[in-house]
């Protein structure tokens, strides 16, 4: 008989952005305890996780096992022995014959156990197993750890409750409804689980929850906003949208600073006109079905409101005070304790925007990037760091290259965010990161793990994403002050982000950078080109050959600094071959050469021992070997991709 | 129309019927109800615990002149410790919400990710804001460790903004037009309070006064907490809880000189130790005391 099973394991709110991994987590660790089965499905709402499989069976297969006796040759009172303890008699044994001799054993049959009791053992352990970046305890020290209490739990299997329990809580056949719209206890089947939760306002599917909001949101003219989206889903069991408005006159204030307050203190969507400008409206999404009486659109309103006071409070407050007159202020806010004040790293980055190649503008934005951090606006708001400084500038007259690069100078905030506009701003926000990066790996303030206080990786790969991207040839290595820590940092940072971010293989990035990664623009450009010599015919036994190179070398301990390739040592036939090839085509690149250059390599290995006994001639070889591979090494270590030969 | 004061009794009244001791305000300046150790103190330990109390917190730095209809140097703050903590906490506490006249069927009620941390307590729990049609109106917490020390039982603590309550209820869009009770508005109670304070916070508290009056206060909890002796069979008597009012003290008097603009940043983290190092000092000392305690009450 073939049976539907449901889990539903009953939560106080579980943080909305946890729970689409939570959910693929249940989902994998209950596909590891390999309960044969058809489908499964998974939903989530804030307080339940869920998971539905169909087609189990009422019981696992039989198997037979085989069960191993004395040797052949005991004697038979020990066979008979082995037989009784079996309930067998000696006669129903067999021999097997194992590499280890001959013994009597029988084949045991082993009866399926029933999923229902494999499910019960299994589930708690699994349930608590579930992956969450953070966990607590709800009821005593040593008590079970889950990222919020689970207040109840359902697990059927078919009609059957499968019986098991986590801190107190014991898995039944009631779920729980919408907390205030629904009923606390809903008894419910396999069959009309998702139906009942629907009765007690729960919407159980994501998806149903998400398409419930866009086409309450059609025709209003949101500004798209897929993470708020997602967030509201997942906050809400049975979401719905309505539209509130504000006082035109906080238009007023910059854009920048109200779409803030509404995405990110009350996730509310922003509103467009049909120009695309801001409109005074937004739109909430309630955990209730409807508002008739307005009570939750004013509540909102109000509420943002105070908000926008607040916020041009703090804008006209801090235009009494210009960007420059906070330039001292800075003195007295500290960037780190062993690093001084952002006074100091103002200062610090105005010297690097100069060294980096900035120009005037460049240097100036520099100076005054951080004074936005003497601001209520920032104080209040401190995601908008940088962007708030940046809108002062414009607002006190700043040129646009100063005002942008400050508005810019915290981009990239990750992989997928752009770079800053131009090179102004991208200048500031290398003198800004690579200022930060010195700093703290001078004072020891290095990264471990998951321990990255100053998120100083972030601030690496901005450096790596700005110099590719905005293709600036800076030799980045010079910048590192000959501290190892932070090369080594920054060779991590650059292979992170040419292997993860932009999808080249890690053998072919080691490759390329053992042929030096200073220039990341010229790194790049060598990479191209490796990746699109790979395919060829020719690349990889070459490669191997490169390989081959290298070891002999390196047993050889040769150094290069010997004397020069002697010709008339060079024995005639592949070897003499090959040199004439080097000479053909050396200074080339080896796109147009490789086809050419291999046959020749090949035959060398073929027929000529490197290891000659003439010491002369052995070293004349090494060093044939050794300008050979000189010449192509400065693309790349061949030696260092991976092939299958 | 529920003045503020009826909200209080409401609520009071709530907690009162499930078991709740109603405690009165603390007499020491504090920043946060959960420095009490009416929470601080009591969440320690297994001994089970409920109480609801009332308790003016003050924040120097969010004083306004009296001038901000959402900000100030002192609110109130109505507390609720359930240790431990039952399993219908929220239940509970979404049923004081409506005995306060709130139709949750009618508003939007979210809960949205909050995880409490008070460093100079060396405390911290997993929670929520509880926000009500977009306006946050309680903090949530299940406390996890407290003193530096994990707690044996889970209590939960419910943090209420009696004003943003109070005025989300009278609809009102400025605190002190809030009625505290007839003829009375919340301003006529505390406005001088909020002008007077700003004045003395933002500018005439003596600095050089503070930072002797810390000293002097951080000396005398450090003092005590050096004479505790955890071997001593009077330890009974041992007075940590005068020894935690040097603490409170010392973080009152923190806050005002950070408002005030005294302390630099890298000088906050020193002082945040030096505050924190004496309150997990008490808490550990409590804890100790406390299990003698009940050694002695066992046959």
């Amino acid at each position: 008989m073939s049976l539907p099973f449901l889990l539903e394991i009953g939560t106080e709110e579980i943080p909305d952005w946890m729970i689409p991994n939570a959910l693929e987590n249940l989902r994998l660790l209950f596909e590891k305890l390999e309960i044969p089965h058809e489908s499964v499905t998974m939903d989530a709402t804030p307080r339940r996780l869920v998971l539905r499989a169909d087609g189990l069976a009422e019981r696992q297969a039989d198997r037979e096992e085989r069960v191993m006796g004395p040797a052949k040759s005991a004697p038979a009172q020990a066979v008979a022995g082995f037989a009784r303890k079996q309930g067998l008699k000696p006669e129903d044994l067999s021999i097997a014959a194992t590499p280890k001799g001959e013994y009597y054993s029988f084949l045991k049959r082993v009866e399926g156990r029933r999923t229902v009791d494999i499910l019960a053992e299994a589930l708690p352990s699994l349930i608590l197993s579930i992956y969450f970046p953070k966990t607590m305890y709800w009821t005593a020290k040593g008590g079970p750890r889950f990222i919020r209490p689970i207040r109840w739990m359902v697990a059927l299997l078919g009609e059957a409750i499968v019986p098991f329990e986590i801190a107190g809580v014991q898995a039944g056949a009631l779920t729980s409804g919408h907390r205030r719209l629904g009923a606390r206890e809903i008894a419910v089947t396999t069959a009309d689980y998702e139906r009942r939760l629907r009765d007690h306002y729960v919407i159980l599917s994501s998806e149903e929850r998400r398409n419930k909001i866009r086409s309450e949101l059609a025709g209003l003219r949101v500004k798209p906003d897929a993470a708020l989206l997602e967030t509201l889903v997942y906050i809400t069991e049975y979401p719905t949208a309505i539209a509130g408005s504000f006082d035109a006159q906080f238009l007023e204030l910059p854009q920048e600073v109200l779409v803030t307050v509404m995405r990110h203190h009350q996730k509310y969507f922003s509103v467009e006109d049909e120009r695309g400008n801001l409109a005074p409206h937004f739109v909430a999404v309630m955990n209730i079905d409807r508002d008739p009486e307005g009570f939750v659109r004013r509540g909102n309103e109000r509420v943002l409101r105070a908000r926008f006071n607040d916020a041009r409070f703090f804008w006209e407050t801090d235009q009494k005070k210009k960007l420059a007159e906070r330039k001292q202020d800075l003195a007295h806010v500290t960037f780190q304790a062993k690093l001084g004040s952002y006074l100091d790293k103002a200062e610090r980055m105005a010297a690097l925007a100069l060294d980096l190649g900035g120009d005037e503008h460049a240097v100036r934005a520099a100076r005054l990037a951080k004074c936005d951090l003497t601001t209520e606006l920032v104080k209040e708001f401190t995601e908008l760091q940088g962007v708030v400084g940046g809108l002062y500038a414009r607002a006190q007259g700043e040129p646009e290259a100063v005002w942008q690069a400050i508005y810019d100078h915290y981009k990239p905030e990750s992989m997928d965010d752009a770079i800053p506009r131009h090179r102004t701003a991208q200048i500031v926000a290398l003198a800004d990161k690579i200022d930060t990066l010195r700093g703290c790996f001078r004072v020891g303030l290095i990264p471990t793990g998951s321990r990255d206080p100053f998120a100083l990786r972030r601030a690496a790969q901005g450096v790596v994403k700005i110099l590719v991207e905005g293709g600036i040839e800076l030799p980045l290595r010079d910048l590192l002050e000959e501290n190892q820590a932070l090369i080594d940092f920054f060779a991590d940072r650059v292979k992170f982000y040419f292997k993860d971010y932009r999808g080249f293989q890690y053998d072919e990035i080691n490759a390329a950078m053992a042929a030096g990664w200073s220039n990341l623009v010229d790194l790049q450009s060598r990479l191209a080109r490796i990746q699109s010599l790979r395919p060829t015919p020719d690349f990889e036994p070459l490669a191997a050959s490169f390989k081959r190179i290298r070891n002999i070398l390196e047993q050889a301990k040769f150094s290069g600094q010997g004397a020069p390739l002697d010709e008339s040592l060079l024995e005639a036939g592949p070897e003499q071959e090959l040199y004439q090839e080097y000479r053909r085509i050396a200074g080339q690149p080896i796109e147009n050469v490789i086809s050419r250059l291999r046959p020749k390599v090949d035959l060398f290995f073929d027929k000529v021992l490197v290891n000659a006994p003439d010491a002369r001639v052995r070293q004349n070889r090494l060093t044939l070997l050794g300008t050979l591979l000189a010449e192509f090494s400065t693309m790349a270590d061949f030696s260092e991709i991976v092939t299958n030969s | 129309m529920q003045s503020f004061q009826e909200i209080v009794f409401k609520l009071k009244q709530y907690w009162a019927e499930r078991g709740c001791i109603i405690q009165e305000p603390y007499d020491i300046e504090v920043g946060a109800g959960t420095m009490v150790a009416e929470t601080f103190l009591r969440v320690l330990g297994a001994k089970p615990y409920r109480v609801a109390y009332v308790q003016p917190s003050r924040r120097p730095a969010d004083g306004r002149y009296g001038d901000n209809p959402n900000r100030l140097y002192k609110h109130q703050q109505l507390q609720v410790i359930l240790k431990p903590a039952p399993a219908d906490a929220i239940e509970q506490y979404l049923g004081s919400l409506e005995a306060i006249g709130i139709d949750l069927r009618q508003h939007d009620i979210k809960f949205e990710e909050d995880n409490w941390e008070a460093p100079t307590l060396g405390a911290w729990g997993i929670g929520w804001q509880v926000m009500l049609d977009g306006l946050e109106i309680t903090q949530f917490t299940y406390f996890q460790q407290c003193g530096g020390i994990d707690l044996e039982v889970v209590p939960a603590e419910l943090t209420y903004g009696l004003e943003r309550l109070a005025a989300f209820l009278q609809v009102k869009d400025s605190v002190y037009d809030i009625v505290w009770t007839e003829g009375f508005s919340y301003g006529d109670v505390r406005y001088l309070d909020e002008l007077q304070y700003s004045v003395y916070n933002f500018e005439m508290a003596d600095i050089a006064t503070l930072w002797k009056l810390f000293d002097l206060h951080e000396g005398e909890a450090a003092r005590l907490l050096q004479a505790y002796d955890a071997k001593s069979p009077d330890k009974r008597r041992f007075p940590l809880l005068p020894a935690y009012d040097q603490v409170l003290k010392c973080s009152n008097l923190f806050n005002t000189l950070d408002s005030r603009g005294a302390i630099s940043v890298t000088e906050r983290v020193g002082v945040i130790q030096r505050v924190r190092k004496l309150a997990v000092g008490v808490a550990q000392a409590w804890v100790d005391q406390q299990q003698e305690q009940a050694a002695e009450v066992a046959p």
